[in-house]
């Protein structure tokens, strides 16, 4: 049986992005309130294509893709997720377990503890082969497990297939997750904070084996980090995400050095080594993520912007284009946006912007 | 290999266990203000009596020395003959092990399926009404004396059936599985349903908590990311990371209750170990004691070790050592 599709959708022949999330709201009601983790996200991925989506913990950036997913129990969710034209958000269970772990799969953030440490790593991918190809045999169904091990570089994969987790390194764990995510082909990898739980060396191998297998099988990317710096290496479009809203949406050079939006601005300032933490000092930014609960009024960033205006805390900034001084730029860097009342032309990190940003506010 | 020096071990490991304890019984016994020889001459009999008896049992002699006496025969197999009815220890432990051992094994087996099945149901729609009504039931179960039970169900189960016309279970007594096993399993429907119900509660209660845990865990969400179904969700990556704990208590209570079920042998005259032991200790009857001690000793011995045994079965992660 076949998930159905709505007749009639987007009509073949025009160009159809593979996910389109319009207006997604998440909010989970709890004793103390109603949490708003997501409040209104829209973006779209395209075929092959790669969007990160970056935030501090609590902006909303894992709770979005797992709504869309059906993977965040008791939430109360709104809004269309079209994914190849059907709304995910109107799925049942049933048709939305089929769509899981074949069409779209995920790699989480702890391999250690997101395989199950009581089955052979084989065994967990040849599990997500037969739960949805349930004619495959087992031979068959151990055959690609092996393939797909030694695809993700894992040595001997014919003699790995019976480890069990607890017998793979850190990295090589996420590896097999990696095997795992691709074992049916999917067309959207959503990587949730993929090399967090890892040591730095390895980090940058993982990084570069998920940019490798995405480019070898054409499989889009959604890839969610609090680290910026791992967005510099794969990205093609940053989603900047704080209290549960897109604050900026850019290329991935643009958002790297023309970011308008302060709180982009501030996260680069803050990697350590990059061109915004300039002369070695890291500038952290000040406070912390709001309450979910009580959402500050206007921008929600506006308590720790160091550019605040009276106006930022009245009204809500609308996420709008904004115009770099330079011109050019790559396809993706032509649609960049922000949700930020300072100038338009107000963009990156050089004392020009600087000047124009704080004589803004003095206004 | 590695498998057969843990055993080693864990055999001495008990050896030594048993040692101590029946160092620590025959030490109790002669604490205890009981008199077995004085028991045994009646109440009319003279000092000399009494002490021609007690010189008879053995039981003038040093304790130290009666102790090694026992310990060197015990070495060899031997348990020794009870005081009052001079049958040989052994025979009457071969004869009380069946009833206890049916009935704690058997009531185990309806136990944990209950226990573990309503644990799962429980945890699985935590906090709904089921829920609740599932742990107010446990709850009520696990207050309730055994007796209590065991009377309630003999009453409303034996009696009003019977005297209803339709006398399906039998009130008591034991059969041998041997003799005949489906005559076994009908007199032993309602003991084990008794040791069950008490029982279960606290399985309902730790499978529920131990499945609430699993079921929280990061490897659960990725199996519903892979598009696993729920029910192999609860049950294939669930309940076999939760059972660890249910296997530990179930090894703890089979082997505890096989040295005493007291309660239910006693309410529905099965015999077993359980009444043996109180009758020995009410008398005085030393050897059949130790016989028992022995018994039940090993019993936890070797239900701990199985315990072990299965949990290098459950979980890859531990090696037996």
């Amino acid at each position: 049986m076949t998930v159905r599709r709505p007749s009639g959708g987007a009509a073949r022949g025009t160009i159809m992005s593979l996910l389109e999330v319009t207006d997604l709201q998440v909010r989970f009601p709890t004793s103390d309130g109603l949490v708003q983790a997501v409040r209104g996200l829209s973006f779209t991925v395209e075929r092959g294509r790669t969007l990160a989506i970056v935030g501090e913990s609590g902006s909303g950036k894992t709770v979005s893709t797992q709504a869309v997913l059906g993977l965040s129990p008791g939430a109360d969710i709104s809004g269309t997720a079209l994914f190849e034209g059907v709304d995910l958000l109107k799925l049942d269970h049933e048709q939305l377990r089929r769509i899981r772990g074949a069409q779209i799969s995920v790699i989480f953030q702890d391999p250690l503890t997101s395989l199950h440490p009581l089955y052979k790593v084989g065994w967990q991918i040849e599990e997500l082969i037969r739960v949805h190809r349930p004619d495959t045999s087992r031979a068959e169904a151990r055959r690609r497990a092996v393939e797909l091990l030694g695809l993700v570089g894992i040595p001997r994969p014919d003699r790995r297939v019976d480890d069990y987790p607890h017998q793979f390194s850190g990295g090589m764990r996420q590896r097999a997750m990696i095997a795992m995510s691709l074992a049916l082909n999917p067309k959207l990898i959503v990587a949730d904070e993929p090399t967090t739980a890892l040591d730095a060396t390895v980090q940058a191998q993982i990084l570069e084996l998920i940019g490798r297998v995405q480019a070898e099988f054409d499989i889009a990317l959604i890839l969610i980090t609090h680290d910026l710096g791992v967005v510099a290496g794969i990205a093609d479009e940053v989603l900047v995400m704080y209290a549960g809203l897109v604050v900026e949406r850019a290329g991935r050079r643009t958002l790297y050095y023309r970011p308008h939006h302060p709180y982009t601005k501030g996260l680069l300032e803050s990697i350590p080594g990059s061109s915004g933490a300039r002369n070695g000092r890291l500038r952290p930014i000040s406070g912390s993520p709001p309450s979910l609960i009580a959402i500050p009024p206007g921008c929600a960033f506006h308590p720790r912007c160091p550019y605040a205006m009276p106006v930022c805390a009245a009204e809500r900034p609308p996420l709008s284009r904004v115009t770099g001084t330079a011109s050019g730029g790559t396809a993706g860097d032509g649609d960049h946006a922000s949700a930020c009342w300072l100038p338009h032309e107000a963009v990156g990190l050089g004392p020009d912007a600087e000047a124009l940003r704080l004589r803004a506010k003095e206004a | 290999m590695l498998l057969r020096r843990f055993l080693v071990r864990r055999a001495l490991l008990g050896v030594l266990v048993l040692w101590l304890v029946t160092l620590g019984t025959f030490l109790l016994f002669f604490v205890a203000p009981s008199d077995a020889a004085r028991t045994l001459a009646g109440r009319q009999a003279t000092p000399e009596q009494v002490e021609l008896i007690r010189h008879n049992l053995g039981l003038d002699r040093p304790i130290l020395v009666q102790y090694l006496d026992y310990l060197g025969r015990l070495v060899h197999g031997d348990l020794g003959q009870s005081y009052f009815s001079g049958e040989s220890v052994g025979k009457l432990l071969a004869q009380d092990f069946p009833p206890t051992a049916s009935l704690v094994l058997g009531g185990a087996v309806i136990w944990v399926v209950i226990g573990v099945g309503a644990g799962v149901v429980s945890a699985t729609r935590a906090r709904s009404l089921l829920d609740r009504f599932v742990t107010l039931l446990a709850l009520a179960a696990v207050s309730m004396p055994t007796f209590v039970v065991g009377l309630l169900l003999l009453y409303f189960l034996f009696f009003q059936l019977t005297m209803a016309g339709a006398p399906v279970l039998p009130p008591d007594s034991y059969v041998p599985f041997t003799t005949s096993p489906g005559e076994w399993a009908r007199h032993l429907v309602l003991p084990w349903v008794t040791i069950a119900m008490v029982q279960a509660a606290s399985y309902v209660r730790l499978t529920r908590g131990s499945m609430l845990d699993v079921l929280g865990e990061d490897y659960i969400r990725t199996a519903r990311a892979k598009g696993v179904p729920e029910g192999r969700i609860i049950y294939r990556h669930g309940l076999r990371a939760a059972l660890t704990p249910v296997v530990t208590q179930l090894g703890v209570d089979v082997g505890t209750l096989i040295g005493g079920v007291v309660v239910t042998e006693s309410v529905f005259g099965l015999g077993g170990i359980g009444q043996a032991v109180v009758q020995a200790f009410v008398s005085g009857d030393l050897p059949v004691i130790m016989g028992v001690v022995v018994l039940a000793t090993t019993a936890v011995v070797v239900a701990n070790l199985l315990v072990d045994i299965a949990y290098g079965l459950l979980d890859p992660r531990i090696r037996l050592a």
